[in-house]
């Protein structure tokens, strides 16, 4: 009854490469990109930045929030697309810089862009099951895309972490998901980039999953689309949540501060994650939020949370996800693709 | 031949290196940094224990690296300062972000960063770095 989001944290790497820059390098026309994908810029990973570094500092602004002793933490679930190591897991590294008990579960998750809401799930049920007091869940990428190819416009790098527990800030008022075997996007192992069904992304992978798990989230809450003040999809560019908010009956007062994607590109797994923290940034107590995250595969897991008046005291003790958007330093092809290791040397 | 870290000495130094979490004198209250065992102003009558530091300091002098040893090629060039912590000892470390920023006096504040990796099949380090407050 009384578990959710106890603190949030989010942390977005501070440079940035735009839609012009990397069209100029592939011929490309930048106007068409932009139209086309609702994205006008990026954020990039410093050299010295992965997904492990850049969870270990939203993991410490959630704890911040939360204000709790980290000793408290029975569980972490680190869900990502690019874990550092392919066998050794992020969590125990996370863990160590969070300060946390060694009396821990983890376990590294895996679904395309929607692992981070599979372990806020986790960490919910661990919670409710009185197994634990606490649990850390975080979705953090450091996207790979091929050079040249449409991902690379969008691909970006951003984590967002939560603390769920007992007396929320957000009252965790219900979860569903909804998974099919479906093939849009993947990445075989030792491979340096993903691959993608390019239009097969589109009606029968993210809108068919994210509009399921959503009515069937909202048909089991008894809830209709009016009855929420924000709303946030995954967020793969800027053109399919707007079109899925459509869809379900959502309008564009509801999605818009959930959606970052314009300013800093798809965080694949920090994604929707992100967009949940931008909103809780400015809610309200009373205020009800729905979350759909979709992840490749495919699937999606949809929630229900209630902001709390604790949101009130606890917001301001960490730094909001516009303080991190806002703090950016433009790098050109070059730079960007030493940084993420593009050149072979 | 490409410079390997011994994987205990990583292991053993971990929790300093994430959270930089050096000693303290119980006796005296100095506050030591990488964590030293032994008291070296009291010796026998002092009592050392783990101490947390705030990762608050400020840059007491700096250099930048243009030429660096193997296996830091691709942060080059990279600045190096020496921190006095606000808790009152002094950490070399790399300092994140725009090289020309760097200034004598400059606050900063830790970061989680990789440290090195020890080639492409190797360890990844971690541990903190600086950046600068603007
Ligand atoms: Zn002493």
């Amino acid at each position: 009854m009384d578990t959710g989001i106890v603190g949030y944290g989010v942390y977005i790497p501070r440079f940035r490469i735009t839609v012009e820059e990397i069209a100029r390098v592939w011929g490309e026309n930048p106007d068409n990109i932009k139209n086309g994908l609702l994205v006008e810029e990026k954020s990039v990973p410093d050299v010295d930045e992965d997904t492990i570094t850049i969870s270990v500092e939203a993991g410490r602004n959630a704890l911040l929030r939360a204000g709790i002793d980290p000793q408290l933490v029975g569980a972490i679930y680190i869900g990502s697309e690019s874990h550092p190591y392919a066998v050794k897991p992020s969590g125990t590294v996370v863990a160590e810089a969070l300060n946390l008990s060694s009396k821990l579960m983890t376990a590294d998750l895996e679904f395309a862009c929607k692992a981070g809401t599979a372990g806020m799930q986790c960490c919910y049920s661990h919670v409710k099951a009185g197994m634990i007091d606490y649990g850390i869940a975080i979705g953090a990428d450091c996207a790979q895309s091929r050079p040249g190819d449409a991902l690379e416009y969008t691909a970006a790098a951003g984590a967002a972490a939560f603390v769920i527990g007992k007396d929320p800030l957000a009252l965790l008022e219900g979860t569903m998901s909804y998974a099919t075997d479906t093939s849009d996007f993947w990445r075989r192992d030792r491979q340096d980039y993903p691959r993608h069904g390019a239009r097969f992304t589109g009606k029968p992978a993210y809108f068919k999953h994210v509009i399921s798990a959503t009515e069937g989230m909202l048909e089991r809450m008894g809830l209709k689309p009016s009855d929420l003040n924000y709303a946030v999809f995954h967020m793969p560019n800027g053109k399919f949540p707007i079109r899925a908010a459509k869809i379900l009956g959502f309008s564009m007062e509801q999605i818009e501060q959930g959606l970052i994607v314009k300013r800093i590109g798809n965080c694949y797994s920090g994604s929707s994650p992100l967009g949940l923290c931008s909103i809780l940034d400015v809610a309200k107590p009373g205020e009800r939020i729905l979350l759909t995250s979709y992840g490749s595969g495919a699937g999606s897991d949809s929630f229900v949370f209630t902001v709390t008046d604790k949101i009130l005291e606890r917001r301001g003790k960490a730094p909001k996800i516009e303080d991190y958007i806002k703090k950016k330093e433009y790098v050109d092809y070059g730079t960007y693709a030493r940084l993420r290791g593009k050149l072979k040397m | 031949m490409t410079y390997k870290s011994s994987v205990p000495l990583y292991w053993r130094l971990r929790k300093s290196k994430y959270n930089l979490i050096g000693t303290k004198c119980a006796n005296c209250n100095s506050v030591f940094f990488p964590p030293r065992a032994l008291c070296p102003n009291c010796r026998r009558r002092g009592k050392t224990e783990n101490f947390r530091f705030s990762g608050k300091g400020k840059i007491l002098t700096y250099t930048i690296i243009r030429a660096p040893p193997e296996g830091f090629e691709r942060d080059a060039p990279y600045g190096v300062a020496i921190v006095r912590l606000d808790e009152g000892t002094n950490v070399t470390a790399q300092i994140v972000g725009d090289i020309n920023k760097m200034e004598i006096g400059k606050r900063v504040s830790m970061v989680f960063r990789k440290i090195h990796e020890d080639g492409e099949d190797g360890l990844i380090r971690y541990g903190f770095k600086f950046q600068l407050i603007e």
